[in-house]
Protein backbone atom coordinates (compact mmCIF):
# COMPACT_ATOMS: atom_id res chain seq x y z
CA UNK A 1 0.00 0.00 0.00
CA UNK A 2 1.58 3.25 -0.80
CA UNK A 3 1.70 5.56 2.03
CA UNK A 4 -0.40 8.44 3.15
CA UNK A 5 -0.82 11.38 5.81
CA UNK A 6 -3.61 10.84 8.11
CA UNK A 7 -5.74 12.98 10.07
CA UNK A 8 -8.15 13.21 12.17
CA UNK A 9 -11.59 15.44 11.71
CA UNK A 10 -13.51 17.02 15.10
CA UNK A 11 -16.61 18.29 13.02
CA UNK A 12 -18.17 17.61 9.80
CA UNK A 13 -17.20 21.40 9.10
CA UNK A 14 -13.11 20.80 9.55
CA UNK A 15 -14.10 17.10 7.50
CA UNK A 16 -14.93 18.94 4.83
CA UNK A 17 -12.59 21.64 4.43
CA UNK A 18 -9.85 19.65 4.98
CA UNK A 19 -11.09 17.52 2.07
CA UNK A 20 -11.59 20.78 0.46
CA UNK A 21 -7.91 21.75 -0.03
CA UNK A 22 -6.92 18.25 -1.12
CA UNK A 23 -7.21 16.86 -4.45
CA UNK A 24 -6.76 13.23 -3.49
CA UNK A 25 -7.82 13.13 -0.14
CA UNK A 26 -10.57 11.04 1.28
CA UNK A 27 -12.75 10.66 4.39
CA UNK A 28 -12.34 7.25 5.70
CA UNK A 29 -14.46 5.39 8.70
CA UNK A 30 -14.92 1.72 9.15
CA UNK A 31 -12.28 1.26 6.55
CA UNK A 32 -13.14 -2.31 5.30
CA UNK A 33 -13.68 -1.61 2.18
CA UNK A 34 -11.68 1.60 1.30
CA UNK A 35 -8.27 -0.45 2.85
CA UNK A 36 -8.85 -3.15 0.87
CA UNK A 37 -8.77 -0.92 -2.49
CA UNK A 38 -6.12 0.51 -0.96
CA UNK A 39 -3.81 -2.65 -0.55
CA UNK A 40 -5.34 -3.58 -4.19
CA UNK A 41 -4.34 -0.27 -5.41
CA UNK A 42 -6.98 0.47 -6.77
CA UNK A 43 -7.73 3.30 -4.38
CA UNK A 44 -4.72 5.35 -4.12
CA UNK A 45 -5.52 8.68 -1.75
CA UNK A 46 -2.63 10.65 -0.48
CA UNK A 47 -4.48 11.86 2.62
CA UNK A 48 -7.36 10.28 4.63
CA UNK A 49 -9.47 11.90 6.43
CA UNK A 50 -10.07 9.87 9.89
CA UNK A 51 -13.88 10.67 10.80
CA UNK A 52 -14.79 8.44 13.38
CA UNK A 53 -14.65 11.38 16.04
CA UNK A 54 -17.79 13.18 14.51
CA UNK A 55 -20.86 13.02 16.59
CA UNK A 56 -22.69 11.29 13.94
CA UNK A 57 -23.25 7.89 15.54
CA UNK A 58 -26.71 7.90 17.02
CA UNK A 59 -30.00 6.44 15.74
CA UNK A 60 -33.15 8.86 16.84
CA UNK A 61 -36.38 7.66 16.73
CA UNK A 62 -38.30 11.11 15.71
CA UNK A 63 -41.89 11.94 14.99
CA UNK A 64 -42.54 10.14 11.61
CA UNK A 65 -39.25 9.09 11.18
CA UNK A 66 -35.72 7.44 12.46
CA UNK A 67 -32.82 9.47 11.37
CA UNK A 68 -29.65 6.96 11.65
CA UNK A 69 -25.73 8.77 11.77
CA UNK A 70 -23.39 8.13 8.85
CA UNK A 71 -21.11 6.79 11.58
CA UNK A 72 -23.56 4.16 13.22
CA UNK A 73 -22.30 0.72 12.86
CA UNK A 74 -23.90 -1.93 10.62
CA UNK A 75 -24.34 -4.16 13.71
CA UNK A 76 -25.37 -1.34 16.06
CA UNK A 77 -28.48 -0.51 13.65
CA UNK A 78 -29.25 -4.11 12.80
CA UNK A 79 -29.58 -5.42 16.39
CA UNK A 80 -31.19 -2.34 17.49
CA UNK A 81 -34.47 -3.70 19.38
CA UNK A 82 -36.41 -0.35 17.72
CA UNK A 83 -34.75 -0.79 14.35
CA UNK A 84 -36.25 -4.07 14.50
CA UNK A 85 -39.66 -3.34 15.76
CA UNK A 86 -40.19 -0.38 13.20
CA UNK A 87 -37.81 -0.97 10.55
CA UNK A 88 -37.68 -4.98 10.41
CA UNK A 89 -36.90 -4.88 6.73
CA UNK A 90 -33.57 -2.71 7.40
CA UNK A 91 -32.36 -5.19 10.04
CA UNK A 92 -33.11 -8.32 7.77
CA UNK A 93 -30.93 -6.76 5.50
CA UNK A 94 -27.86 -5.58 7.62
CA UNK A 95 -28.05 -8.89 9.30
CA UNK A 96 -27.48 -10.39 5.49
CA UNK A 97 -24.70 -8.54 4.66
CA UNK A 98 -20.92 -9.25 5.59
CA UNK A 99 -19.59 -11.32 8.51
CA UNK A 100 -20.32 -9.85 12.05
CA UNK A 101 -16.36 -8.85 12.38
CA UNK A 102 -16.82 -6.45 9.70
CA UNK A 103 -20.51 -5.05 10.65
CA UNK A 104 -19.08 -4.17 13.51
CA UNK A 105 -16.38 -1.91 12.05
CA UNK A 106 -18.69 -1.06 9.17
CA UNK A 107 -20.72 2.30 9.13
CA UNK A 108 -24.04 3.25 7.32
CA UNK A 109 -22.38 6.04 5.07
CA UNK A 110 -19.79 3.70 4.45
CA UNK A 111 -21.71 0.59 3.07
CA UNK A 112 -23.73 3.21 1.05
CA UNK A 113 -20.05 4.42 -0.35
CA UNK A 114 -18.71 0.95 -1.02
CA UNK A 115 -17.42 -0.52 -4.73
CA UNK A 116 -18.46 -2.68 -6.73
CA UNK A 117 -16.61 -5.92 -6.10
CA UNK A 118 -16.57 -6.35 -9.98
CA UNK A 119 -13.15 -8.79 -10.41
CA UNK A 120 -11.98 -6.55 -13.28
CA UNK A 121 -12.93 -3.54 -11.30
CA UNK A 122 -10.51 -5.12 -8.51
CA UNK A 123 -7.68 -6.09 -10.82
CA UNK A 124 -5.44 -3.25 -11.67
CA UNK A 125 -3.98 -5.66 -14.91
CA UNK A 126 -7.31 -5.66 -16.43
CA UNK A 127 -9.31 -2.84 -18.41
CA UNK A 128 -12.17 -1.37 -16.32
CA UNK A 129 -14.34 2.10 -17.00
CA UNK A 130 -15.38 2.07 -13.64
CA UNK A 131 -11.36 1.90 -12.36
CA UNK A 132 -9.57 3.70 -14.90
CA UNK A 133 -12.42 5.58 -17.31
CA UNK A 134 -12.53 4.31 -20.79
CA UNK A 135 -9.75 1.33 -20.60
CA UNK A 136 -12.33 -0.58 -21.09
CA UNK A 137 -14.94 -2.94 -19.53
CA UNK A 138 -13.68 -6.47 -19.38
CA UNK A 139 -16.89 -7.96 -17.69
CA UNK A 140 -18.25 -7.63 -20.92
CA UNK A 141 -17.51 -10.53 -22.55
CA UNK A 142 -15.89 -11.74 -19.97
CA UNK A 143 -16.75 -13.66 -16.95
CA UNK A 144 -19.79 -11.84 -15.48
CA UNK A 145 -21.48 -14.21 -13.39
CA UNK A 146 -22.42 -11.58 -10.47
CA UNK A 147 -23.38 -8.97 -12.90
CA UNK A 148 -25.72 -6.34 -13.80
CA UNK A 149 -29.47 -7.46 -15.99
CA UNK A 150 -31.03 -3.86 -15.61
CA UNK A 151 -29.40 -0.74 -16.40
CA UNK A 152 -26.48 -1.37 -17.71
CA UNK A 153 -24.57 0.24 -20.14
CA UNK A 154 -21.46 -0.62 -23.02
CA UNK A 155 -19.23 1.21 -20.84
CA UNK A 156 -19.85 -1.56 -17.56
CA UNK A 157 -22.55 -3.98 -16.57
CA UNK A 158 -20.90 -3.89 -12.66
CA UNK A 159 -23.60 -3.92 -9.81
CA UNK A 160 -23.66 -1.91 -6.23
CA UNK A 161 -22.90 -5.06 -3.45
CA UNK A 162 -25.15 -3.51 -0.78
CA UNK A 163 -27.99 -5.43 0.98
CA UNK A 164 -28.77 -2.28 3.62
CA UNK A 165 -29.33 -0.35 0.11
CA UNK A 166 -31.71 -2.49 -1.21
CA UNK A 167 -33.90 -1.85 1.91
CA UNK A 168 -32.93 1.49 2.32
CA UNK A 169 -34.20 2.00 -1.60
CA UNK A 170 -37.66 0.13 -0.83
CA UNK A 171 -38.11 2.31 2.51
CA UNK A 172 -38.27 5.69 0.66
CA UNK A 173 -35.03 6.77 2.84
CA UNK A 174 -33.82 10.10 2.04
CA UNK A 175 -29.66 10.87 2.79
CA UNK A 176 -28.56 13.98 4.60
CA UNK A 177 -24.85 15.51 3.42
CA UNK A 178 -23.21 18.42 4.03
CA UNK A 179 -20.33 19.91 1.70
CA UNK A 180 -18.75 22.64 0.41
CA UNK A 181 -21.74 24.72 -0.44
CA UNK A 182 -23.77 23.70 2.74
CA UNK A 183 -25.77 20.92 3.79
CA UNK A 184 -28.50 19.01 1.39
CA UNK A 185 -30.74 16.29 0.92
CA UNK A 186 -31.23 13.42 -1.59
CA UNK A 187 -33.39 11.49 -2.15
CA UNK A 188 -32.30 7.31 -1.61
CA UNK A 189 -33.40 6.19 -4.95
CA UNK A 190 -31.74 9.19 -6.63
CA UNK A 191 -28.29 8.62 -4.75
CA UNK A 192 -26.99 5.94 -6.52
CA UNK A 193 -27.07 6.11 -10.07
CA UNK A 194 -26.73 3.98 -13.05
CA UNK A 195 -22.88 3.78 -15.23
CA UNK A 196 -24.08 5.51 -18.97
CA UNK A 197 -20.71 6.70 -19.96
CA UNK A 198 -19.15 7.48 -16.49
CA UNK A 199 -19.61 4.45 -14.42
CA UNK A 200 -16.48 6.03 -12.56
CA UNK A 201 -19.42 7.81 -10.57
CA UNK A 202 -21.22 5.28 -8.38
CA UNK A 203 -23.37 7.81 -6.58
CA UNK A 204 -24.37 11.49 -6.91
CA UNK A 205 -22.68 12.89 -4.13
CA UNK A 206 -20.74 15.75 -5.20
CA UNK A 207 -17.11 16.22 -5.19
CA UNK A 208 -16.07 16.35 -1.01
CA UNK A 209 -19.76 15.90 0.34
CA UNK A 210 -20.16 13.83 3.55
CA UNK A 211 -23.10 11.60 3.89
CA UNK A 212 -24.16 13.13 7.92
CA UNK A 213 -27.40 10.99 8.42
CA UNK A 214 -29.75 9.14 6.46
CA UNK A 215 -33.69 9.44 7.13
CA UNK A 216 -36.68 6.87 6.93
CA UNK A 217 -39.91 7.91 7.29
CA UNK A 218 -42.60 5.63 9.33
CA UNK A 219 -44.23 2.58 7.80
CA UNK A 220 -46.26 0.18 8.04
CA UNK A 221 -44.18 -2.74 6.88
CA UNK A 222 -43.80 -4.33 10.48
CA UNK A 223 -44.99 -7.53 9.80
CA UNK A 224 -45.29 -9.33 6.27
CA UNK A 225 -41.47 -8.05 5.52
CA UNK A 226 -38.99 -10.19 3.62
CA UNK A 227 -34.94 -9.77 2.83
CA UNK A 228 -34.38 -13.09 0.36
CA UNK A 229 -30.54 -12.87 -0.73
CA UNK A 230 -29.85 -15.57 -3.34
CA UNK A 231 -25.54 -16.58 -2.97
CA UNK A 232 -22.97 -18.80 -3.90
CA UNK A 233 -22.85 -19.93 0.32
CA UNK A 234 -25.66 -20.03 2.77
CA UNK A 235 -23.70 -16.70 4.78
CA UNK A 236 -20.85 -14.31 4.13
CA UNK A 237 -20.96 -13.58 0.30
CA UNK A 238 -22.31 -11.28 -1.88
CA UNK A 239 -26.15 -11.71 -3.77
CA UNK A 240 -26.29 -12.86 -6.91
CA UNK A 241 -29.80 -11.83 -6.69
CA UNK A 242 -31.64 -10.46 -3.62
CA UNK A 243 -35.16 -9.15 -3.12
CA UNK A 244 -36.41 -7.04 -0.29
CA UNK A 245 -40.45 -7.00 0.09
CA UNK A 246 -42.70 -5.53 2.45
CA UNK A 247 -46.39 -5.94 2.28
CA UNK A 248 -49.11 -4.22 4.05
CA UNK A 249 -51.76 -6.93 4.20
CA UNK A 250 -55.64 -6.25 4.99
CA UNK A 251 -57.52 -9.30 4.85
CA UNK A 252 -55.34 -10.45 2.15
CA UNK A 253 -55.64 -7.86 -0.02
CA UNK A 254 -52.23 -5.72 -0.83
CA UNK A 255 -52.96 -2.40 0.49
CA UNK A 256 -49.05 -1.23 0.25
CA UNK A 257 -46.14 -2.75 -1.05
CA UNK A 258 -42.31 -1.98 -1.61
CA UNK A 259 -40.08 -3.89 -3.88
CA UNK A 260 -36.56 -3.21 -4.04
CA UNK A 261 -34.02 -6.12 -5.99
CA UNK A 262 -30.23 -6.00 -5.20
CA UNK A 263 -27.27 -7.80 -7.70
CA UNK A 264 -28.94 -6.85 -10.43
CA UNK A 265 -27.99 -2.98 -11.31
CA UNK A 266 -25.38 -0.82 -11.01
CA UNK A 267 -27.78 0.45 -8.03
CA UNK A 268 -30.22 -0.54 -5.78
CA UNK A 269 -33.30 -1.79 -8.45
CA UNK A 270 -36.56 -0.37 -6.70
CA UNK A 271 -39.69 -2.30 -9.00
CA UNK A 272 -42.24 0.29 -8.83
CA UNK A 273 -44.11 -1.18 -12.07
CA UNK A 274 -44.41 -3.57 -9.70
CA UNK A 275 -45.32 -2.54 -6.91
CA UNK A 276 -48.15 -0.31 -8.77
CA UNK A 277 -49.67 -3.58 -10.28
CA UNK A 278 -49.36 -5.33 -6.50
CA UNK A 279 -51.61 -2.70 -4.77
CA UNK A 280 -55.32 -3.37 -4.40
CA UNK A 281 -54.83 -7.09 -5.38
CA UNK A 282 -55.18 -10.31 -3.09
CA UNK A 283 -52.18 -12.31 -2.50
CA UNK A 284 -52.27 -15.51 -4.78
CA UNK A 285 -49.34 -17.27 -6.73
CA UNK A 286 -50.42 -16.26 -10.23
CA UNK A 287 -50.58 -12.47 -8.65
CA UNK A 288 -47.23 -12.85 -7.48
CA UNK A 289 -46.25 -14.13 -10.74
CA UNK A 290 -47.61 -11.67 -13.10
CA UNK A 291 -45.83 -9.50 -10.55
CA UNK A 292 -42.70 -11.20 -11.27
CA UNK A 293 -43.13 -10.80 -14.73
CA UNK A 294 -43.62 -7.00 -14.98
CA UNK A 295 -40.29 -6.50 -12.63
CA UNK A 296 -38.25 -8.27 -15.25
CA UNK A 297 -39.61 -6.43 -18.08
CA UNK A 298 -36.32 -4.77 -19.79
CA UNK A 299 -33.42 -7.60 -17.96
CA UNK A 300 -30.62 -7.97 -20.60
CA UNK A 301 -27.96 -10.94 -19.40
CA UNK A 302 -24.50 -11.08 -20.37
CA UNK A 303 -23.85 -14.76 -20.52
CA UNK A 304 -22.76 -16.05 -17.47
CA UNK A 305 -24.95 -13.93 -16.12
CA UNK A 306 -27.99 -15.61 -17.86
CA UNK A 307 -29.51 -17.50 -15.08
CA UNK A 308 -30.06 -14.74 -13.63
CA UNK A 309 -33.50 -13.69 -16.01
CA UNK A 310 -34.88 -17.06 -14.18
CA UNK A 311 -33.52 -16.24 -11.02
CA UNK A 312 -34.32 -13.19 -10.64
CA UNK A 313 -38.72 -13.74 -11.40
CA UNK A 314 -38.46 -16.26 -8.82
CA UNK A 315 -36.88 -14.65 -6.18
CA UNK A 316 -39.43 -11.93 -6.47
CA UNK A 317 -42.18 -14.89 -6.23
CA UNK A 318 -40.56 -16.49 -3.42
CA UNK A 319 -39.62 -13.08 -1.59
CA UNK A 320 -43.19 -12.28 -2.16
CA UNK A 321 -44.71 -15.73 -0.85
CA UNK A 322 -42.57 -16.08 2.46
CA UNK A 323 -43.35 -11.67 3.67
CA UNK A 324 -46.96 -12.95 3.00
CA UNK A 325 -46.82 -15.89 5.10
CA UNK A 326 -45.22 -14.24 8.07
CA UNK B 1 23.04 -16.63 14.34
CA UNK B 2 22.00 -14.85 17.67
CA UNK B 3 19.09 -12.95 16.87
CA UNK B 4 20.02 -8.79 17.91
CA UNK B 5 18.03 -7.12 20.42
CA UNK B 6 17.75 -3.99 18.68
CA UNK B 7 14.26 -2.74 18.06
CA UNK B 8 14.07 -2.64 14.00
CA UNK B 9 11.15 -0.49 14.11
CA UNK B 10 12.81 2.87 16.24
CA UNK B 11 16.20 1.99 14.07
CA UNK B 12 13.57 2.53 10.98
CA UNK B 13 11.81 5.37 12.46
CA UNK B 14 14.42 7.07 13.38
CA UNK B 15 16.19 6.77 9.93
CA UNK B 16 12.67 8.07 8.27
CA UNK B 17 13.02 11.35 10.95
CA UNK B 18 16.54 12.13 9.59
CA UNK B 19 16.00 11.53 6.14
CA UNK B 20 12.95 13.63 6.33
CA UNK B 21 14.52 15.99 7.93
CA UNK B 22 17.23 16.22 5.45
CA UNK B 23 14.80 16.39 2.91
CA UNK B 24 13.15 19.25 4.11
CA UNK B 25 16.81 21.71 4.81
CA UNK B 26 18.12 20.29 1.82
CA UNK B 27 15.34 21.57 -0.06
CA UNK B 28 14.32 25.03 1.78
CA UNK B 29 18.48 25.72 0.90
CA UNK B 30 18.69 24.77 -1.98
CA UNK B 31 15.53 26.62 -3.06
CA UNK B 32 17.07 29.70 -1.02
CA UNK B 33 20.51 29.80 -2.73
CA UNK B 34 19.48 28.75 -6.14
CA UNK B 35 16.19 29.41 -6.99
CA UNK B 36 16.12 28.51 -10.63
CA UNK B 37 12.43 28.31 -12.34
CA UNK B 38 11.93 24.84 -11.92
CA UNK B 39 13.01 24.90 -8.37
CA UNK B 40 10.46 27.85 -7.82
CA UNK B 41 7.83 25.60 -9.14
CA UNK B 42 8.98 23.04 -6.85
CA UNK B 43 8.42 25.29 -3.94
CA UNK B 44 5.40 26.35 -4.81
CA UNK B 45 4.26 23.05 -5.44
CA UNK B 46 5.68 22.30 -1.41
CA UNK B 47 7.17 19.42 -3.50
CA UNK B 48 9.64 18.87 -0.21
CA UNK B 49 7.29 19.09 2.29
CA UNK B 50 4.92 16.31 0.51
CA UNK B 51 7.95 14.25 0.05
CA UNK B 52 8.50 14.04 3.95
CA UNK B 53 4.90 13.20 4.28
CA UNK B 54 5.03 10.28 2.56
CA UNK B 55 8.10 9.11 5.23
CA UNK B 56 6.19 10.27 8.02
CA UNK B 57 5.12 8.18 11.08
CA UNK B 58 2.29 8.67 13.50
CA UNK B 59 2.69 8.70 17.50
CA UNK B 60 0.48 6.05 18.49
CA UNK B 61 -0.76 4.87 22.11
CA UNK B 62 -2.41 1.60 22.62
CA UNK B 63 -3.25 -1.35 24.97
CA UNK B 64 -2.70 -4.86 23.99
CA UNK B 65 -3.51 -7.65 26.63
CA UNK B 66 -3.09 -5.52 29.32
CA UNK B 67 0.05 -3.25 28.46
CA UNK B 68 0.26 -0.10 27.49
CA UNK B 69 2.62 0.92 24.50
CA UNK B 70 3.63 4.11 23.14
CA UNK B 71 4.90 3.93 19.31
CA UNK B 72 5.33 5.16 16.04
CA UNK B 73 3.27 4.04 13.14
CA UNK B 74 2.88 4.50 9.01
CA UNK B 75 -0.44 5.81 8.66
CA UNK B 76 -0.53 2.45 6.08
CA UNK B 77 0.21 -0.14 9.21
CA UNK B 78 -2.69 -2.37 9.74
CA UNK B 79 -3.27 -3.50 13.13
CA UNK B 80 -3.02 -6.72 12.28
CA UNK B 81 0.44 -5.37 10.89
CA UNK B 82 1.40 -3.69 14.19
CA UNK B 83 0.76 -6.50 16.45
CA UNK B 84 2.27 -8.97 14.44
CA UNK B 85 5.73 -7.01 12.95
CA UNK B 86 6.07 -4.30 15.34
CA UNK B 87 4.80 -6.42 19.22
CA UNK B 88 5.79 -9.68 17.29
CA UNK B 89 2.32 -10.57 18.96
CA UNK B 90 2.26 -13.79 16.31
CA UNK B 91 -0.77 -15.60 17.45
CA UNK B 92 -3.19 -13.30 15.57
CA UNK B 93 -2.78 -14.81 11.96
CA UNK B 94 -2.94 -13.04 8.22
CA UNK B 95 -4.76 -15.36 6.35
CA UNK B 96 -6.27 -13.63 2.97
CA UNK B 97 -5.59 -10.11 4.32
CA UNK B 98 -8.42 -8.55 2.97
CA UNK B 99 -10.96 -9.61 5.10
CA UNK B 100 -12.23 -12.43 3.72
CA UNK B 101 -11.42 -14.90 6.12
CA UNK B 102 -11.30 -13.78 9.74
CA UNK B 103 -7.99 -15.48 10.72
CA UNK B 104 -6.95 -11.92 11.91
CA UNK B 105 -9.87 -11.58 14.51
CA UNK B 106 -9.15 -9.43 17.86
CA UNK B 107 -11.04 -7.67 20.10
CA UNK B 108 -10.56 -3.75 20.02
CA UNK B 109 -12.35 -2.04 23.13
CA UNK B 110 -14.80 -5.69 23.65
CA UNK B 111 -15.63 -6.05 20.14
CA UNK B 112 -14.62 -8.35 17.78
CA UNK B 113 -13.33 -6.91 14.65
CA UNK B 114 -10.77 -7.83 11.44
CA UNK B 115 -7.30 -6.33 12.37
CA UNK B 116 -6.30 -6.80 8.65
CA UNK B 117 -8.76 -3.97 7.76
CA UNK B 118 -8.17 -1.62 10.35
CA UNK B 119 -5.44 1.42 10.08
CA UNK B 120 -3.31 0.88 13.57
CA UNK B 121 -3.07 5.07 12.99
CA UNK B 122 -7.03 4.83 13.55
CA UNK B 123 -6.66 2.94 17.07
CA UNK B 124 -5.47 5.79 19.75
CA UNK B 125 -6.00 4.76 23.01
CA UNK B 126 -7.64 0.99 21.85
CA UNK B 127 -7.70 -1.55 23.94
CA UNK B 128 -7.04 -4.78 22.03
CA UNK B 129 -7.61 -7.94 23.27
CA UNK B 130 -5.78 -10.62 21.15
CA UNK B 131 -5.44 -14.89 21.59
CA UNK B 132 -2.49 -14.35 23.55
CA UNK B 133 -4.41 -12.45 26.29
CA UNK B 134 -7.10 -15.18 26.85
CA UNK B 135 -5.37 -17.09 29.37
CA UNK B 136 -4.79 -16.19 32.92
CA UNK B 137 -1.19 -17.31 33.66
CA UNK B 138 -1.12 -21.26 32.42
CA UNK B 139 -4.15 -21.66 32.88
CA UNK B 140 -6.29 -21.79 29.55
CA UNK B 141 -9.55 -19.52 28.77
CA UNK B 142 -12.40 -22.05 28.60
CA UNK B 143 -13.12 -21.49 24.75
CA UNK B 144 -9.65 -22.22 24.07
CA UNK B 145 -10.12 -25.14 26.27
CA UNK B 146 -13.31 -26.36 24.82
CA UNK B 147 -11.57 -25.92 21.52
CA UNK B 148 -9.16 -29.04 22.56
CA UNK B 149 -11.73 -30.68 23.97
CA UNK B 150 -14.07 -30.94 20.97
CA UNK B 151 -11.28 -31.21 18.20
CA UNK B 152 -12.28 -27.61 17.24
CA UNK B 153 -9.03 -27.69 14.57
CA UNK B 154 -6.61 -29.50 11.98
CA UNK B 155 -3.69 -27.43 11.01
CA UNK B 156 -4.87 -24.49 13.77
CA UNK B 157 -4.07 -21.81 11.14
CA UNK B 158 -7.60 -20.26 11.63
CA UNK B 159 -7.90 -21.20 15.29
CA UNK B 160 -6.80 -17.87 16.80
CA UNK B 161 -9.75 -15.76 14.86
CA UNK B 162 -12.04 -18.80 15.44
CA UNK B 163 -11.60 -18.71 19.21
CA UNK B 164 -11.69 -14.92 19.23
CA UNK B 165 -14.72 -14.33 17.15
CA UNK B 166 -16.20 -18.01 19.35
CA UNK B 167 -15.98 -15.88 22.79
CA UNK B 168 -17.64 -12.90 21.32
CA UNK B 169 -20.95 -14.54 19.62
CA UNK B 170 -21.42 -15.92 23.19
CA UNK B 171 -20.83 -12.33 24.71
CA UNK B 172 -23.22 -10.50 21.73
CA UNK B 173 -26.05 -13.15 22.47
CA UNK B 174 -25.44 -15.18 19.24
CA UNK B 175 -24.97 -18.38 20.13
CA UNK B 176 -28.63 -19.25 21.25
CA UNK B 177 -28.58 -22.50 18.38
CA UNK B 178 -26.00 -24.54 16.74
CA UNK B 179 -27.94 -22.52 13.24
CA UNK B 180 -27.06 -19.19 14.87
CA UNK B 181 -23.98 -19.90 15.91
CA UNK B 182 -22.87 -21.11 12.60
CA UNK B 183 -24.44 -17.80 11.22
CA UNK B 184 -22.36 -15.38 13.87
CA UNK B 185 -19.35 -16.84 12.81
CA UNK B 186 -19.89 -17.02 8.88
CA UNK B 187 -16.89 -14.58 8.47
CA UNK B 188 -14.19 -17.31 9.99
CA UNK B 189 -13.66 -19.34 7.34
CA UNK B 190 -12.12 -23.13 8.21
CA UNK B 191 -9.94 -24.80 5.06
CA UNK B 192 -10.15 -28.03 7.46
CA UNK B 193 -13.35 -27.88 7.43
CA UNK B 194 -13.99 -28.56 11.50
CA UNK B 195 -16.60 -26.41 11.53
CA UNK B 196 -18.70 -29.06 13.18
CA UNK B 197 -16.48 -29.51 15.99
CA UNK B 198 -16.07 -25.47 16.32
CA UNK B 199 -20.04 -25.02 17.17
CA UNK B 200 -19.89 -28.08 19.34
CA UNK B 201 -17.08 -25.93 21.18
CA UNK B 202 -18.65 -23.05 21.49
CA UNK B 203 -22.18 -24.61 22.56
CA UNK B 204 -20.13 -26.06 25.23
CA UNK B 205 -18.52 -22.91 26.43
CA UNK B 206 -22.55 -21.23 26.21
CA UNK B 207 -23.65 -24.24 27.87
CA UNK B 208 -21.28 -24.22 30.68
CA UNK B 209 -22.08 -20.77 31.13
CA UNK B 210 -18.27 -19.99 31.71
CA UNK B 211 -18.09 -16.64 29.95
CA UNK B 212 -20.88 -15.30 31.83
Amino acid sequence: MKNFQIIKALSPDTAVSSLNKETSAMFIAGGTNLVDLMKKNVAAPDKLVDITALDLKKIEFLRGKVTIGALAKNSQVAEDTSIKEKYPLLALALAAGASQQIRHMATVGGNMLQRTRCSYFYNTDMPCNKRVPKSGCGAIGGSNRMHAIFGASDSCIAVHPSDMCVALAALDATVLVEGPKGKREIKFTDFHRLPGNTPEKDTTLANKELITSIEIPDNNFTKNVHYLKIRDRSSYAFALVSVAVGLELKNNTIHDVRLAMGGVAHKPWRLTEAEEFLKGKTISETVFKQAADLAMKGARSYGDNDFKLTLGPNAIIEALTIAASK
Amino acid sequence: MAAKKTNPNKAAADELNSRRDFIKKSGLFTALALTPPSLVMASENKWDEKIAEYLETVPLSIEVNGTKHNLNVEPRTTLLDLLREQLQLTGTKKGCDHGQCGACTVHVNGTRILSCLSLASMQQNAQVTTIEGLSKGKKLHPMQEAFIKNDGFQCGYCTPGQIMSGIACIKEGHANSREEIREYMSGNICRCGAYHNIVDAITEVKEGGMLS
